[in-house]
């Protein structure tokens, strides 16, 4: 299945929820399979979507790790389980006698590129999110630390980090732009942020292009989930700290979190699982602990009392009901 | 004697190793082996009860929106809560979506491709399985995987991003639809009906869900040439290989029941009995788990890696102290469909009754959720809201694709103080119990012959994925 002109990519399934994967089956108007060849993407094994079982699976596996078949990418989805003891026995490749991280340990130095695919791989995620026996880790970070299973000096062989595909599940369209990119040979250093997630969603907040976006101006906050307003100021909502271009995309053909109204609980940010109360804004003297990533206080305490007292009728009510009651018009006296 | 180890198992959502004693050309046990340990369980003690909907849907990337009902269904009993009428047609929407591409899923990328192996280039149908369900390369993938996208666009609609909504609370639903979402519901779901119509039936829905016999269905089966619906194309290769006789088992079938009963409760030793959720308990002998027998409002999940005796992560849950099988053979039979009654008393559960029960099940979906769309009155609201008191113990059923998932909820001063998961595969792939008894799994594939230098048996894994096993589920 290998053809030398191909982007040979290899995915292992760490300890993980399967959820990336299934995020990346619905890439593409044609399917994955024809999106993948029409960028000449080749799967040397994923396994989910490949024929081989067993030891034909294995094959696969030992002629990557002979250095018989070139690995353009490899892929990791779920947390590296280092427990107990970095033997990494709470998972075990299953027909290997292995774990999992002497697996990934193995195959990631003689990747061209490593993706980690979702924030389990990059950053512990959701597994990381209380003490639990497992230690799981992602491949470079903990959280924000540098303490992943394959260590802060870990390089490619192209010689960037592990690339850090965020989110929880990551939108299918991260996954295989940066894929593609990879494979184009248009993907460098410079398009990695301080975590190494890539810009290309990185660059944005998930605040950028709210549908709730005019509550937000004014602060015109939603009480209850289902309710129009803005989920910032009691809900939760961390979009203006959250890295994403999510409410420019579509997922699965609708609208992203905030848009289907729930907060957006920032899964694209290493730590995220460490919240206590996600549906619910923390408070120190009455102002959101989470301010907007950029925003001096004082200036938000003030834009937040003058855009409150311009609040139009109509954005004050609608932000409190979960259907539009008053629609815009003309003349709307300011009050 | 000779020991054969399979894995790493694939075309099953996570990690699972299968060890077989093959005597006399036949599988004289069976060891099934999940092995991986996340901890879930451990991860949801102390944190605050609300906060169960963001972990609980992250157990699972393929029943994401199953683990979202269970919790918060646990969490509505708990706050003694009623759901609008809008959000229930919703979850009940989302959970029909999820359930409809979870059964696709399996049949188009997890089953069928195994009979595009290369062992079977010799049948007469061999080269036309290879066409059409070659994995990655077969004509199947090219129309599927667009018509799963096409569907998943319901949870687009309903619930935004998918896997791990926030969308499916205790009170309802957050999303509000207004005039115009329900037309494009209903103009998605015109387009599954016609793919499940055009490629995997080759027939009306309602022409299927006529069919009430074994004899029916292969008659049904024999009308046309097998390349008219993936369907009939399954039915004639499961003729050949006699796929009723193979990976049968002989325990009790269970369901939860959901959809408001439209799916009932009950359990089939034979015919419908009623349910008692108190008796279930689950059973730690040979699981790599500390702790003795408990049911699980009070069970407990310390792992611990070298206990003697113990092959797997799994833990075994009985009912009344017996085995059972779940998934949507066991709940159409106990929601009283006609063919899958049928298939029980001819041959009971088998690799075939498990693939039709998914198969007919998909088609009473659609019908069911055409109907649902109608039911929404979009000028009300979609959730209600309640408080959580500061100790309280509630339980969330239901039905996820593969089976029965229950969260057992316990909270104390305000925080949760214990929360236990019982999924699916978790009965089905369960391991032996104090009294040796093996799971589902384990007793179908007792006896199937397997060819001495036979490596990886194919057999094998069509009596495996005929589960649909969801391992990420099964130990979570």
């Amino acid at each position: 299945m290998t053809a030398s002109n191909e982007y040979n990519v290899l995915w292992l399934q760490a300890a993980s929820c399967g959820g990336c994967t299934m995020s990346l089956l619905g890439e593409g108007n044609a399917g994955l399979v024809e999106f993948l060849k029409t960028f000449g993407i080749n799967i040397l094994w994923h396994p989910t979507l490949s024929e081989e079982s067993g030891p034909e699976a294995l094959a696969i596996l030992e002629d990557v790790a002979s250095g018989k078949v070139r690995l353009d990418a490899l892929c990791v989805e779920g947390s590296i389980l280092l427990g107990p003891k970095r033997t990494g026995r709470f998972q075990m490749f299953s027909g290997t006698g292995r774990s999992m991280f002497s697996w990934v340990s193995e195959l990631a130095v003689l990747a061209n590129n490593v993706l980690a695919v979702g924030s389990c791989a990059a950053f512990g995620g959701i597994i990381s999110g209380n003490s639990t026996p497992t230690d799981a880790r992602g491949l470079q970070f903990l959280g924000d630390q540098p303490h992943g299973a394959l260590g802060d000096d870990f390089r490619s062989k192209s010689g960037l980090p592990v690339i850090n595909i965020a989110g929880c599940a990551p939108h299918p369209g991260w996954i295989t732009e940066v894929l593609v990119s990879l494979s184009r040979g248009e993907f460098t250093a410079d398009d990695l942020d301080a975590f190494a997630r890539p810009r290309l969603f990185a660059d944005h907040l998930a605040h950028h292009g709210c549908v709730r976006n005019e509550f937000y101006e004014y602060k015109a906050s939603a009480a209850n989930l289902s309710q129009k307003g803005c989920l910032m100021e009691k809900l939760g909502c961390k979009a203006t700290q959250a890295s994403g271009d999510c409410n420019f995309r579509t997922w699965n053909g609708g609208p992203s979190c905030t848009n289907a109204g729930y907060s957006c609980i920032s899964c694209t940010s290493p730590g995220f699982e460490k919240a206590e109360g996600f549906l619910k804004t923390p408070t120190v003297a009455g102002l959101p602990v989470g301010l907007p990533v950029d925003m001096p206080k004082a200036w938000y305490v003030a834009l937040a009392a003058l855009s409150k007292s311009a609040t139009p009728d109509r954005v004050k009510k609608n932000s409190r009901s979960d259907h539009i009651i008053i629609p815009p018009r003309r003349g709307e006296s300011q009050n | 004697m000779t020991r054969l180890i399979v894995g790493p198992f694939n075309r099953v959502e996570g990690d699972l190793e299968v060890k077989l004693d093959i005597k006399d050309d036949q599988v004289e046990a069976a060891w099934v082996s999940s092995s991986l340990y996340r901890g879930f369980e451990q991860i949801l003690e102390g944190k605050t009860p609300g906060d169960a909907l963001v972990f609980a849907p992250r157990i699972c990337g393929i029943c994401s929106i199953s683990q979202s009902v269970a919790a918060s269904s646990a969490l509505r009993n708990a706050m003694g809560l009623e759901q609008a009428p809008n959000g229930l047609l919703a979850t009940n929407l989302l959970s029909a979506t999820e359930n409809l591409a979870d059964h696709l899923t399996h049949f188009y990328l997890f089953f069928m491709p195994d009979f595009a192996r290369d062992t079977y280039g010799d049948q007469p149908w061999g080269e036309a399985a290879q066409k059409r369900f070659k994995a990655m390369q077969g004509e199947a993938s090219s129309y599927f995987l667009p018509a799963r996208k096409n569907l998943l666009q319901l949870i687009g609609i309903l619930a935004g991003k998918w896997p791990h909504t926030l969308a499916i609370q205790p009170g309802g639903t957050t999303k509000t639809l207004d005039q115009g979402d329900r037309v494009r519901v209903i103009s998605v779901l015109s387009e599954i009906r016609r793919f499940l119509e055009e490629k995997v039936f080759g027939d009306k829905l309602e022409a299927i869900l006529e069919l009430s016999s074994f004899g029916e269905l292969f008659s049904w089966a024999d009308n046309q040439p097998m390349e008219q619906g993936d369907f009939r194309f399954f039915l004639k290769i499961a003729q050949s290989l006699a796929l009723e006789e193979v990976g049968k088992t002989s325990c009790d079938a269970m369901s939860y029941g959901t959809y408001d009963g439209l799916f009932p409760q009950g359990v089939w030793r034979g015919e419908v009995g009623k349910l008692d959720p108190q008796l279930i308990a689950e059973d730690l002998t040979h699981s790599m788990m500390i702790g003795d027998t408990r049911h699980p409002s009070q069970g407990e999940t310390f792992p611990d890696l070298d206990k003697a005796d113990a092959y797997t992560l799994c833990k075994a849950p009985r009912l009344d102290g017996k085995v059972v099988e779940v998934g949507a053979y066991a709940r159409q039979l106990i929601a009283g469909q006609p063919l899958i009654i049928n298939l029980a008393h001819k041959s009971g559960s088998n690799v075939l009754s498990r693939v039709v029960g998914r198969l007919i099940e998909a088609a009473r979906l659609v019908t069911i959720m055409e109907e649902w769309v109608d039911g929404f009155k979009i000028k009300e609201p979609f959730c209600s809201h309640g408080k959580m008191p500061d100790e309280v113990e509630a339980v969330g059923m239901t039905e996820a694709a593969r089976g029965s998932l229950g969260h057992w909820l316990h909270v104390r001063e305000g925080r949760i103080e214990n929360y236990q998961i019982v999924s699916p595969t978790t009965w089905n792939f369960s391991p032996r119990d104090s009294s040796g008894i093996s799971g589902p799994l384990e007793s179908a594939l007792v006896g199937v012959p397997v060819i001495a230098d036979e490596k990886n048996p194919v057999v094998v894994q069509h009596i495996v994925r005929s589960f649909d096993p969801c391992m990420v589920c099964t130990v979570h």
